[in-house]
């Protein structure tokens, strides 16, 4: 247990990952789907294991803007996620829930209270997943949006998962509704959660 | 020519004027900027945590504020810098989510810049400005040439400390 490190345990956390990736990404599209009363496809979500430095890279650059939901999880295990939508993609995500086009850099009261809702649905849909997948109880704490620079929002989950070592575990997913929508679902559990995660599922620890 | 060289997460870098450097959206991490102003030797760390002596894995030196800064110190005395001449600037810590509990990760940001205080403190080096805390990504770009840090963040003036 104290020998555990996320680049040891990587080949089979990653296939959970896997799992949880599809299940939860096709989760995450009906309900979208079904907030947008229209069609959204996905693509087959994609697991992977990056250095801080090339996490923000894959999502556009260090400069990019996102727009980041990150919200605690309790029960079983104990942790944090977060979800990462580009900020040209959450605009129209909000734009289209609202029935308008949103316009200019900001977002109004209601346009965040609007795309808190569509990380909640998304967040929620993957927390179910992994929750079915286990057996286990996962209760979210209430999320907190933060719309900035790639590279700043990355640190959050960066540093926590710097605490264990130099990598971060995500999972990358397309969605297709009009436009192509890039998502980044991130799942930063506590050392000892790992271990109740993979042993739910079977998997012993040696 | 001058040229910008970029510093990464968990990194540092040393430059000499007329060359700049810089490191891009840093949020709870710090951005600590040292320079000699005689031989304009300057140099950039970006850490992300505070006390490499908490984490046992902790090889990343460039990762902790206490390591970080030691290293950066002495990457530039080895390039020829002065260490009783350093000055330092520092930026970021910032907390990018607001949240109710008050739990150790939540403070990240504000523990980071206080190591960073610290480490500084210790080895002597004043710290002439800081651009820290708040809820916002900073951008910045540091010149060995006349000790300018510059700040950038999204929706916001741009400024020069």
């Amino acid at each position: 247990m104290s020998d555990l490190s996320l680049e040891t345990m990587s080949q089979e956390y990653y296939d959970v990952l896997k799992e949880l990736g599809n299940i939860g990404a096709g989760n995450a599209t009906t309900a979208l789907a079904q907030m947008l009363q229209c069609k959204v496809d996905m693509s087959v979500p994609q697991v992977k294991l990056l250095e801080f430095k090339d996490v923000a890279t894959l999502m556009g650059g260090e400069e990019q803007l996102m727009a980041g939901i990150y919200l605690g999880v309790e029960g079983d295990i104990n942790g944090s996620i977060m979800f990462l939508l580009e900020q040209k993609s959450a605009r129209h995500l909000v734009g289209k829930l609202m029935g308008m086009t949103i316009e200019g850099e900001e977002f109004t009261e209601m346009e965040i209270s609007a795309l808190q809702e569509v990380g909640n649905i998304i967040t929620g849909s993957y927390l179910n997943s992994l929750s079915m997948m286990t057996n286990l109880k996962i209760c979210p704490t209430i999320p907190s949006l933060a719309m900035d620079m790639a590279a700043a929002i990355l640190s959050v989950p960066a540093i926590e998962f710097g605490v264990i070592g130099d990598n971060i575990l995500l999972i990358q997913t397309q969605f297709f509704d009009e436009i192509q929508l890039d998502g980044y679902f991130i799942l930063i559990p506590e050392l000892e959660s790992y271990v109740k995660i993979l042993s739910s599922l079977g998997i012993s620890i040696g | 020519m001058s040229e910008l060289i970029k510093v990464g997460m968990a990194d540092l870098q040393v430059c000499i004027s007329p060359n700049s450097i810089t490191t891009l959206g840093l949020g709870s991490c710090v951005g600590i900027a040292i320079r000699d102003p005689v031989t304009k030797i300057g140099g950039l760390a970006h850490i992300m945590l505070p006390d490499s002596t908490q984490i046992r894995n902790n090889s990343n030196i460039p990762k902790f504020a206490d390591t970080g800064i030691e290293e950066l110190v002495r990457q530039m005395t080895a390039k020829g810098a002065n260490r009783s001449r350093m000055v330092a600037k520092i930026a970021g810590g910032a907390q990018m989510f607001a949240f109710q509990n008050k739990s150790e990760m939540v403070r990240i940001g504000e523990r980071n810049v206080e190591a960073a205080r610290k480490k500084l403190g210790e080895l002597r080096i004043p710290i002439l400005a800081a651009d820290t805390g708040d809820s916002y990504g900073r951008t910045v770009i540091f010149y060995p040439e006349n000790g300018d840090f510059i700040i950038k963040a999204v929706g916001r003036q741009q400024k020069v400390i």
